[in-house]
């Protein structure tokens, strides 16, 4: 049997440790350590993503113990792709961070860094609800940690909302777990989408509300309004990178929905018939119209990226919400732009930040490196928008063809594009205020100019753009590869023999007993 | 005996959530105790009430579902974790600016408002 599965999970686990015990007092050998586990992350990630390409599902038995008794990892086209997506924006936030200082500003940041990726890599691989709730546990403890490094009041007063918010989700996210295991006697999710569909209809009081429960749940961590209210002032007060990293934070409610709702909950299942297009439908549109309205709103900066980014979204969760090969495949397409714009945005956030002193969309003399920063942030605010030629325009499109002959069709249409119409204004505004009209401020010749931030800082950001420029031109691939990805979950029979029906420890005694 | 675990699960998820919705950090924090505590007994009964039944399969012909136990087990482990992190982040809040509110600060917004 292959290990390679759940190295993601372990490699991270091991190095976090010897990071603390080992390099604690030397901040070199922890960049180093920290830089060459990403790396090495991002090399097995890309194996998992190529051998899962051709659409066998990988199974990986912890102890040996056959599913649904033991706990298992698996690895097809959609883990593993967020696996690599995770890895990839990993190593450009990490370099970053130390680019620009961050993780010396309090301890154990690359520490935590490594539990954080951890816990993320482990909620993409799971096959099995409870571990889910673990590895979330898991990556919310470690973003605690990180939400508040290097300190500062307003950090500690959103590092409260934020973990108490995410406290409130973990305990309703145990609420459904309660519920699916007393209707059916499993938390195996191969296990639980055959014996879900085995229920009677007039016996499935609380499968509904467990379904409900979890949709709830992975809203809380997608940022869907109205369950939104912690994200704008935690990624705002976040130190920078740490809000670079949360970006993929926001998808794994948003996988999590996309895993649960087509393998346990799927679309033609009587039991939530509906929950997709009455709930989720609306409240993403809501989400994606406030989220683009909250840019235009906001006073400062990185207000205005968090916005953003609930905005982005709520574009996710109409795709998913269609909940048809089609939008899911725009949906998996608009995830990984989104979260590679809305990294690149905070980074270059705090590249404002750093020559300026503060974010407030006020003018002021030019920054440090200004005609850089500016010409970043006009590429990833092009992006962030969706205005042609990059990708968030392309996924746009695929997510408004995807859209094209459903019942909210023209609702969806119309908040679409004229939530774009409003951020490209936001942002516009925005950028002409930090960066086009500094030029009219005359330079106080008495005051120290700030240091412009070191190459490393821009290399990373650079990546980042680079990485969107990729995601543009390879289009057309990455949406063939993603449309594959949904025909995948959307026909999970292979999924589901694969996690069932392969042998472990004790399988006959098992088989004797269940038959 | 449902109806006992039933109720006491209600009145602590009421109080719990009661508690939540208040300002200050620590009644929030008490009330997110109680409502993991209602929580894991939830999750405790979500195997089925036995009583004095062994939660291993032996000769005998009852036994308890012993998967709710370990799954409560980890629960109450990790609920016990996130309060200390969650305690120790909202006395650093409180000790730092001297309040413990939980909403963002009034004078927050003001600062914004003088600015524009």
């Amino acid at each position: 049997m292959s290990h390679w599965v759940i190295l993601p999970v372990v490699l991270p686990a091991i190095l976090a440790p010897f990071i603390v015990l080992a390099a604690r007092y030397h901040i070199g050998i922890q960049r180093v350590l920290s830089v060459a586990g990403v790396a090495t992350l991002i090399a097995i990630t890309a194996g998992l993503a190529w051998q899962a390409a051709d659409g066998t599902v990988t199974l990986y038995q912890l102890g040996d113990w056959a599913a649904p008794f033991g706990i298992v990892v698996v690895a097809d086209r959609l883990s593993t792709m967020m696996v690599l997506l995770t890895a990839v924006l990993a190593l450009f936030v990490l370099l970053y961070a130390i680019g620009s200082g961050w993780d010396a500003r309090g301890r154990h940041f690359h520490a935590l860094y490594q539990f954080q990726l951890m816990g993320i890599m482990g909620a993409f691989l799971t096959g099995d609800l409870f571990n889910l709730f673990v590895f979330f546990e898991v990556l919310l403890i470690a973003s605690y940690g990180l939400m508040i490094h290097a300190g500062g009041n307003a950090r500690l007063r959103a590092g409260v909302q934020y973990v108490l918010f995410n406290l409130l989700g973990s305990t309703l996210f145990l609420f459904a777990l309660g519920s699916l295991y007393a209707e059916t006697g499993t938390l195996n999710m191969a296990d639980l989408s055959q014996r879900v569909a085995l229920i009677a209809p007039e016996a499935t009081v609380g499968i509904r509300i467990a379904a409900v429960l979890l949709l709830l749940v992975f809203g809380i961590k997608a940022a869907v309004v109205p369950l939104h209210f912690w994200l704008p002032s935690s990624y705002a007060e976040a130190p920078a990178p740490v809000a670079a990293l949360f970006a993929i934070m926001t998808k794994v409610g948003a996988y999590a929905i996309i895993r649960v709702y087509t393998l346990v909950f799927p679309p033609d299942l009587s039991v939530t018939e509906g929950l997709h297009g009455l709930w989720l439908l609306p409240a993403a549109l809501v989400s994606l119209a406030i989220g683009m309205v909250g840019v235009l709103a906001a006073k400062k900066l990185d207000r205005l990226v968090a916005f953003s980014v609930i905005g982005s979204m709520g574009m996710v969760m109409v795709a998913i919400a269609l909940f048809s090969p089609l939008g899911i495949a725009a949906a998996l397409y608009y995830i990984i732009h989104s979260t590679l714009a809305a990294a690149t945005l905070f980074l270059i956030t705090d590249l404002v930040r750093a020559s300026r002193g503060n974010l407030q969309l006020t003018v002021t003399p030019p920054i440090a490196g200004a005609a850089l920063t500016a010409g970043l942030f006009f590429v990833a605010a092009i992006a962030m928008t969706g205005l042609p030629p990059l990708s968030g325009f392309v996924g746009k499109l695929l997510i408004l063809d995807a859209a094209f002959d459903t019942p909210l069709a023209v609702w969806t249409w119309a908040i679409i594009l004229s939530a774009s119409l409003i951020s490209v204004i936001g942002f516009a505004r925005a950028g002409s205020i930090v960066f086009w009209k500094a030029q009219s401020v005359e330079i106080d010749p008495e005051a120290e100019p700030a240091p412009a931030p070191s190459p490393l800082s821009y290399a990373a950001v650079g990546g980042l753009v680079l990485m969107l420029i990729l995601l543009t031109v390879f289009a057309g691939q990455v949406h063939r590869y993603t449309t594959t990805m949904a025909a995948q979950l959307f026909a999970p029979d292979v999924y589901i023999s694969t996690v069932l029906d392969t042998p472990g420890k004790l399988s006959d005694a098992t088989d004797k007993e269940d038959h | 005996m449902e109806l006992l675990v039933a109720s006491a699960i209600g009145i602590l998820t009421a109080a719990g959530l009661y508690l939540v919705l208040r300002l200050r950090t620590f009644p929030v924090i008490m009330g997110m105790s109680l409502l993991t505590y209602a929580v894991n007994v939830f999750l405790f009964a979500s195997g089925r009430l036995t009583i004095g039944a062994p939660p291993i399969l032996t000769d005998a012909t009852t036994y308890t579902d012993p998967l709710p136990q370990a799954l409560v087990l980890t629960a109450i482990v990790i609920s016990f974790g996130m309060t200390a992190v969650v305690v120790m982040i909202a006395l650093g809040a409180y000790l730092g600016a001297d309040d413990d509110h939980v909403n963002d600060p009034a004078d927050a917004q003001d600062d914004l408002e003088d600015l524009t």
